[in-house]
């Protein structure tokens, strides 16, 4: 099926030297990706950003890891001491081992040999299960920094973050099982090379490509779905205890993890290192060191979609974001599994024309957008007037009504109100109403 | 086995790249402890005491685990399924179509008794 002849016969110094070049592009992309963000979202907000360091403030990010590797390495006294330091070790390792099946481009020559190996550490037939699961492991670092920190803060921050992480990763496997259908392998070289045959897979598995996206950005903790990171809530989450190097070992696994999921982004729906469309009539596009650029551009496209989202949309509520994880987008995505299998399967029966095919399609759309916009059960206030239970002196000292709540006064003062004739005199009678008759009802109860 | 053979050099490269990171944090930085800088951080104000073990935490987490394993299953029963879809014919899409369903109860399940409520 998959034709993975190419990889696991380099010899030794060739591994040797692409495990570095993997290591050290991950390491550069996360110092320019910090920098990317902090320029962006400064653009965003009318601020400049880091521009002093290097040119265009590019050695900002670097700046500040000297100076975190400077700082005092604290251990609270309450701290699980083994795991504390374990744990952002646990965080690292797997984010940069998921990058080993990641393809960057095709078969090259290396320089000064006469070597040609594939722009890819290496590819195994269960590549995209592979990633799931060592993105699995890296949860373990951070539910691991959270429990061992000995503050209620880091250990909220990181059930949360666990949770969260696993709730997004169920819809995220979902979505790519339709991709699987398309291409027929799990390896990454074959998903990139049927998608050469075919169209780009985000387009005829939209609904698997928004899911995708959607669930990337919940799985890396970022905004709108950053709740781990709540300041306002839970000061900095599971790191909120950690410094120095510790710390900055879970900043560069997140970044990491978001350069991860972009590359699976755009390896599995926006056709790998293979040229874009208008690139792709040059002959020489897919060959050699070009698709490099390619990949690169790609992911950095998705980046900018993390920065751009940051910029824009507030943080999102927990019950709202479990709930849309859980309701929404699971569901969303099993549905569209069995949709997208009928139709394909017709489709390869060959007996069905267009028409039905595209009816069909319509019908699935629907039924996902039904199930999208329906609202929640219990989910609508309860209407104001009919909760008589509102009262103000309930917990011995007078408190505001809630949204949506009246003051039992005010209540019979619209009540009268409604049934007078001459509404414009009630209305403006009632002002001053209101006033009189809420002093007198509260002297009656203090008395 | 070759195919893994790169796996583990990446790993032990990324290994001792964390290790080393951990360690020399040790040594680079100053070293001025107190007491109040050894406590758990709580915006200022005395810790509240932790409980041994890491304590209790709330159900729905666990539920939300148990939740993510029966998923989890699902999604490596159907990884392999949409592999062979092409081979497996109308054979492949009812049985899954029946193991979805059968998954599907279970969830429809727990939603109706509230367990993917957080309040």
């Amino acid at each position: 099926m998959e034709d993975l002849s190419a990889f696991g016969v380099d010899a030794w110094w060739v591994i040797v030297i692409k495990a570095v070049l993997v290591f050290g592009v991950l390491v550069v992309l996360t110092l320019f990706n910090i920098w990317l963000e902090r320029r962006i979202v400064g653009r965003m907000q009318h601020r400049i950003g880091p521009n002093v360091h290097g040119p265009f403030g590019l050695l900002q990010s670097l700046a500040d890891g000297i100076k975190l590797a400077l700082k005092e390495d604290i251990v609270p006294k309450a701290a699980d001491k083994v795991i504390y330091v374990v744990a952002p070790v646990i965080a690292t390792i797997p984010a940069f081992i998921a990058w080993a099946v990641i393809p960057l481009g095709p078969a090259v020559h290396i320089p000064f040999t006469d070597t040609t190996t594939p722009l890819q550490l290496t590819d195994l037939p269960v590549a995209v299960l592979f990633i799931l699961a060592v993105a699995s492991v890296g949860i373990y670092g951070i539910v691991l920094a959270g429990w061992s920190s000995g503050s209620t803060y880091a250990l909220l921050g990181g059930l949360r973050s666990s949770a969260q992480m696993i709730s997004y990763e169920v819809a995220m496997g979902l979505s790519l099982v339709a991709v699987f259908m398309y291409a027929g392998t799990m390896s990454m070289s074959g998903i990139v090379t049927a998608q050469a045959e075919d169209l780009w897979f985000a387009l005829p598995l939209l609904p698997s490509f928004i899911i995708y996206t959607i669930a990337m950005v919940g799985e890396t903790n970022r905004a709108p779905f950053d709740l781990p990171e709540a300041e306002g809530e839970l000061v900095g989450g599971f790191h909120t205890e950690y410094s120095s190097l510790k710390f900055a070992l879970f900043f560069l696994a997140e970044y990491i993890n978001m350069v991860t999921v972009s590359a699976l982004a755009t390896t599995l729906f926006l056709g790998g290192w293979r040229a874009p469309w208008p690139l792709s009539m040059w002959d020489g596009a897919n060959e050699g060191w070009w698709p490099v650029l390619w990949f690169l551009g790609k992911v950095i496209g998705f980046i900018f979609v993390f920065i751009w989202l940051r910029g824009t949309l507030p943080r999102m509520r927990y019950d709202q974001f479990m709930a849309f994880g859980w309701k929404r987008l699971i569901p969303a995505a099993l549905i569209w599994i069995i949709g997208v299998a009928v139709v394909r399967q017709v489709r390869l029966q060959g007996g069905v024309d267009t028409r039905t095919l595209i009816i069909a399609i319509a019908v699935v759309v629907a039924v996902l957008l039904v199930l999208a916009l329906l609202p929640e059960r219990g989910s609508v206030e309860p209407e104001a007037d009919e909760d008589p239970r509102f009262d103000a002196f309930a917990a011995g000292y007078p408190v505001p009504p809630m949204p949506g709540q009246r003051m039992p006064e005010e209540r019979e003062i619209v009540a009268v109100a409604g049934s007078a004739t001459f509404n414009t005199v009630a209305g403006s009678a009632s002002n001053t109403g209101s006033t009189t008759s809420e002093t007198a009802t509260s002297e009656e109860r203090r008395g | 086995m070759d195919l893994y053979v790169p796996i583990l050099a990446l790993g032990l490269l990324a290994a001792g790249f964390a290790v080393f990171s951990v360690g020399v944090s040790a040594f680079t930085g100053p070293k001025r402890y107190n007491r109040a800088r050894l406590d758990s951080y709580e915006c200022g104000i005395e810790p509240t005491p932790q409980p041994a073990g890491g304590g209790r935490f709330p159900v729905k987490y666990f539920i939300t685990a148990m939740l993510f394993i029966i998923f989890d299953i699902e999604i490596i029963f159907l990884f392999p399924f949409a592999v062979a879809f092409d081979v497996l014919a109308w054979y492949g899409v009812v049985e899954m179509f029946l193991f979805i369903l059968t998954v599907f109860i279970a969830y429809a399940y727990v939603w109706r008794r509230g367990g993917l409520e957080w309040d």
